[in-house]
């Protein structure tokens, strides 16, 4: 094939290119095996900016292939990557301005093009993937005959479904007739839908992506005495016959049965990859990567990509550079004090001892009580050790690191004391004004409240500008949100010092103003009520429980309430409907289920989860009520949504509503390619319909016309 | 409690090609301790008998000890190559006889019977590191005119030895100079050189490249084009750069152990190590070092310069090798010489260039079953001299 010519309009498409260059060296390889063309990609930055490829960086490829492929004297062509990188595949910071399927559909058959000379050629190609190798990147390793990998390589994944594209310059055809569709489902469904999971060089290795592999220490050298094995014959590489009967098939349904019982047909990206996996049995090279084609040309023209790079983008840029927060002034903490011995505490304890690695003190009047925490710690350390994450030295380390104390005397020297008592305010007034007699003036003190008004909390104290709110999700350790919230007398060192713990901590967090639940909560609330509302009128549990499953979103509202605890649910409801009775709604029958201490909605019976029948006992519909459809219900639980992130907007509880989608994002796993909840809401129309407006203008998280 | 020398036996050497240190040489984008773990990688890699916990300790020289040299480089060189973290290494110093030293110093522990295999060797990366980099002499070498000051410019003390020497002219030195690239050229050919080389990946803003040759030998070197050359240390000097090694990166290394450890784990011994010395000499002539060295070597060994039928001499200026062979009264030409050729073709990446003589010697060794002791002798800055003498495992003569 010879050299493609970039379209016009793919180039000014992405003009803002980071070009990865393609440049070519000829060694001699190893052992007199003859020549080798080494063609290393590298964009000239350091490993922190990784190698991309748009319309320039392919076209240098095609430059650098023509080259090579133009000489009769190779005995093997090769391409690697820059230091620590071998390329993490398409650049897509060009999507926003493709706004035609047309131009979509160039960028696949660009790609296919230029990747194609790989494997077309016939001097035996080789990648040697030294470092990172996702989507694109881990394509063009596969279009060439043989690969070999770093042990120390990583990330290695095909991301795509998780943006909401398919592996489309190949992956999707190449990688199952190479590894067999159960793995490939794995690497390109189940991983990426599994947060993104990515694969390190062993792993890569064992499912067979490469062929041979090295340590990093003489990763090239190694790789390049192996290129000449192979050309010389000395080595012959046997890959792993594929089962093309009727497996190849059942390992699609099946994998299409998990992503359907999960996302409920709200996402097309992950459905279009099992379609062409599929498909991948029987087609022709041709066939199949036309159908790629298509599939990247809609994909790109999709609303949910767009949704999807607009959540990529606030999880990588925005949570990393929280809108609102102090860029200086932050004070150094040296030790932490924490209120409470309960669950919630020790987790606490070990989040700060294990990230901020200064003393941690644990506060509790009970012993008995102060001890179960501390021992909570340390069993959990020891945990962690035994799975091997932590080191003897270091799981000691942290052990002598959380202590108790029935005094907050020992509180004396911290910085930072958090409390996380029982959620009444009394209680958090009397501690915080107990831990005040403690500190000194500049130690700040953090609330974990999830829905008390925190300037009122603070309101007896004689330095009240030292409180601010921290508010973590359940379970600490696994979701990176932290809400931090800004008290009516906060000041700027403790809120730049609380974010400065915050990003130590390792955790993303938002600004939010001290309004009632802050934002997951209050919005989950709202939109819980709106669907305990539709039962109480006579919607069937199920009916109402999957109503919203058209959003895909990662548990469906009952599960949510039995994860939080109905108690913890209902009290938040009652906060909320306290300030905003109009709006947020307590269910008698809610309260009944608390009342008989059930765990929730549903029970697991014979045939799996069922609805406790003693719970559908207690419930009672409304008098006088007609039972809403699901839709009805959908359509309740949308426009409630819409209208509650209008309010919270227009009383500043936030910035934007970036921020509202990052909190869901992070804080409840809502969906990438709803884009958090604002550009759902916008391009179903609710928005408009419900608050006259849209959220985000069109072409921020969705397509532009 | 009693105890016995024992033997310590030379079983492998290796080292990366040699390059040219300036801005666009073969590794002016290449870490030095990279070199130096490539170099221990490939040891371990040729001989898998030897299993790495084995090894007691790693002993890595360079002369300027700071940046990707630094770091005690022998330990660092050690992880990062991936040896079980039980295994212990150092930094060594002794300018250009650095690898020398290690080989040496190594030696003597195992000797002793506190160690059973060591690896040793060295790095220089002149590109990076050029010879007196960070250096703040005392200056009391002045005010009490302790040395002279030309006595810390290498050339300059080459210069000083033809003054000293005026039998040793320019176009013996260029005479010598090009005979050691056709010699070089001819090894190269060969293949022998090759067998001793580990391929290195070299980074460049240009890409990866892969160093599988040496880059500073010139085969088409002529005498008139070298005696053409300017003479950069003095006006109508006799030094050139065609009459001396360069400026080089490189990293060399190899396997010592005790002769019967050698024996049980299954290594090949190559060479026996007989005896070494070392010695000081005017700063200023720091040319002449090998002479004493080696007559204190072979002194404490009980050998003559007769029974020495392979010489391995460093390189580092013709002047001083000739200086040498005039003392012994060696021609010139003398075959037993530099066989291979010299660091005036292969380059002189301070610190390494000892265990590359080695290598070389265990080719003469290898090839020539008739010859039973060799040395290994080079000159050393700040006036001294270095010689290990070797015995041949595969000499006749012991069937």
């Amino acid at each position: 094939m010879g050299r493609c010519e970039v379209s016009a309009s793919t180039q000014t498409a992405q003009g803002d290119e980071v070009v990865t260059r393609a440049f070519v060296r000829y060694v001699d390889l190893p052992g007199r095996a003859g020549l080798a063309a080494l063609i290393t990609l590298d964009n000239g930055f350091d490993h922190t900016k990784p190698n991309t490829f748009g319309p320039a960086g392919l076209s240098s490829i095609d430059a650098a292939l023509d080259e090579a492929l133009g000489r009769t004297d190779l005995a093997a062509i090769a391409v690697t990557g820059k230091k620590f990188i071998f390329a993490v595949g398409a650049d897509l910071s060009g999507v926003p301005q493709i706004t035609s399927r047309d131009v979509a559909r160039e960028v696949g058959r660009l790609g296919h093009r230029v990747f194609a000379r790989l494997a077309d050629s016939t001097v035996p190609t080789f990648a040697l993937i030294n470092g990172a190798a996702m989507g694109g990147g881990l394509e063009i390793a596969l279009a060439c005959h043989y690969r070999t990998v770093s042990s120390g390589a990583a990330p290695i994944a095909l991301p795509e479904c998780f943006l909401g594209l398919v592996p489309g310059w190949g992956g999707t055809q190449l990688l199952p007739n190479l590894i067999g569709p159960d793995k490939a489902l794995s690497v390109i469904i189940d991983n990426a839908l599994n947060q993104n999971k990515t694969l390190r060089g062993a792993q890569a290795f064992d499912l067979g992506i490469a062929d041979v592999m090295f340590s990093p220490a003489d990763f090239l050298e190694r790789s390049l005495e192996w290129v000449s094995s192979v050309v010389r014959g000395d080595i012959a590489v046997a890959r792993p016959e594929i089962d093309r009967g009727a497996a190849w098939e059942e390992a699609v349904a099946r994998t299409r049965a998990g992503v359907d019982a999960r996302l409920h047909g709200s996402a097309p990206a992950p459905l279009r990859a099992l379609d062409l996996i599929a498909r991948a049995r029987t087609a022709s090279r041709e066939e199949g990567f036309a159908a790629e084609d298509e599939a990247l040309a809609e994909l790109v023209m999709s609303e949910e990509l767009r949704a999807g790079l607009y959540s990529f983008d606030l999880t990588q840029k925005r949570a990393r550079r929280p809108i609102g927060a102090p860029r200086e002034g932050a004070r150094p903490i040296t030790k932490v004090g924490v209120v409470g011995a309960g669950l919630m505490a020790s987790q606490l304890a070990l989040l700060f001892a294990q990230r901020l690695e200064v003393p941690v003190v644990l506060t509790d009047l009970d012993q008995s009580r102060l001890d179960k925490g501390v021992t909570y710690v340390h069993d959990e350390i020891d945990k962690l050790q035994a799975r091997g994450r932590l080191s003897a030295d270091r799981a000691s380390r942290l052990r002598a690191l959380v202590t108790g104390s029935l005094t907050k005397d020992a509180f004396a020297d911290a910085d930072f004391v958090i409390e996380a008592v029982f959620e009444e305010m009394k209680v958090k007034q009397q501690v915080f004004a107990e831990v005040e007699a403690a500190v000194a003036d500049t130690c700040i003190l953090a609330t974990n409240t999830s829905s008390l008004s925190i300037t009122e909390m603070s309101s007896g104290l004689a330095h009240p500008e030292r409180v601010v709110g921290f508010h973590f999700f359940n379970p600490v350790s696994v979701l990176p949100l932290l809400e931090i919230v800004r008290a009516g007398k906060t000041d700027d060192a403790t809120l730049a010092t609380a974010f400065a713990v915050a990003k130590s901590l390792k955790k993303s967090a938002v600004l939010v103003k001290d309004a009632p639940a802050f934002v997951v909560n209050r919005l989950l609330t709202r939109f819980l009520g709106e669907v305990t509302r539709a039962v109480d009128e006579g919607t069937p549990f199920e009916v109402a429980d999957h109503a919203l499953d058209p959003l895909g979103l990662p548990m469906s509202p009952f599960m949510l309430l039995a994860l939080v605890g109905p108690a913890v649910g209902l009290h938040v409801a009652k906060t909320l409907h306290e300030s905003y009775p109009d709006r947020y709604y307590v269910s008698a029958n809610l309260e009944k289920l608390v009342a008989a201490g059930k765990p929730g909605i549903y029970t697991w019976g014979a045939d799996g989860q069922q609805v406790d029948p003693e719970v559908a006992e207690m419930f009672t519909p409304l008098p006088g009520s007609t039972p809403p459809s699901g839709d009805e219900v959908r359509e309740r639980a949308e426009a409630a949504l819409a209208q509650e992130i209008r309010l919270m907007l227009d009383e500043g509880v936030v910035a934007e509503p970036q921020d509202i989608d990052l909190c869901l994002l992070l804080g409840a796993g809502w969906p990438f390619h709803n884009g958090g909840i604002t550009p759902y809401l916008d391009r179903t129309g609710v928005s408009e319909k419900v608050t006259g407006r849209r959220f985000l203008p069109k072409g921020v998280a969705s397509l532009p016309t | 409690m009693s105890r016995a020398v024992r033997d310590v036996v030379f079983v492998d050497g290796v080292r990366t090609p040699f390059g040219i240190g300036k801005p666009t040489g073969l590794y002016a984008g290449t870490r030095a301790d990279d070199l130096v773990v490539r170099v221990i990688r490939e040891l371990l890699r040729r001989n898998p008998n030897l299993p790495p916990e084995r090894v007691d300790d790693v002993a890595i020289a360079a002369t300027t000890q700071i940046g990707d040299q630094g770091l005690t480089i022998g330990r660092m060189a050690a992880l990062l190559a991936g040896l079980p973290k039980s295994v212990p290494g150092y930094s060594i110093d002794r300018m250009c006889a650095g690898a020398m030293t290690a080989v040496t110093t190594a030696a003597s522990g195992i000797g002793f019977g506190m160690q059973d295999v060591v690896i040793a060797g060295g790095v220089e990366h002149m590109g990076r590191h050029p010879m007196g980099e960070g250096v703040d002499p005392n200056p009391r070498i002045v005010s009490e005119k302790l040395v002279d000051p030309s006595a810390l410019v290498m050339g300059s003390t080459a210069e000083n030895l033809h003054d000293r020497l005026p039998d040793v002219t320019r176009e013996r030195c260029d005479a010598f100079a090009l005979a050691s690239q056709h010699k070089a050229a001819a090894a190269i050919d060969s293949g022998v050189i090759a067998e001793d080389l580990v391929p290195m990946a070299t980074w460049s803003e240009a890409g990866w490249g892969l160093a599988t040759a040496d880059e500073p030998p010139r085969p088409d070197t002529t005498l008139e084009g070298l005696s053409g050359l300017r003479t950069p240390f003095r006006a109508h000097g006799r030094v050139t750069a065609g009459n001396a090694a360069g400026i080089n990166d490189g990293a060399t290394g190899c396997i010592l152990a005790a002769g019967d450890v050698a024996a049980q784990l299954g290594l090949t011994a190559k060479m026996r190590l007989v005896g070494f010395a070392f010695a000081g000499v005017e700063p200023e002539v720091m040319g002449v070092g090998p002479i004493p060295s080696t007559e204190k070597a072979l002194g404490r060994v009980g050998l003559t310069i007769d029974d020495i039928g392979a010489f391995e001499l460093n390189e580092a200026f013709a002047v001083q090798v000739l200086a040498f062979l005039d003392h012994f009264g060696i021609k010139d030409d003398d075959d037993r010489v530099n066989p291979y050729g010299g660091a005036i073709a292969f380059g002189h990446p301070l610190a390494s260039s000892g265990v590359r003589l080695m290598t070389h010697l265990a080719h003469t060794f290898a090839a020539s079953p008739s010859v039973r002791y060799g040395l290994t002798a080079m000159c050393v800055g700040i006036g001294m001299g270095g010689t290990v003498i070797w015995e041949n495992t595969a000499w006749e003569g012991a069937k």
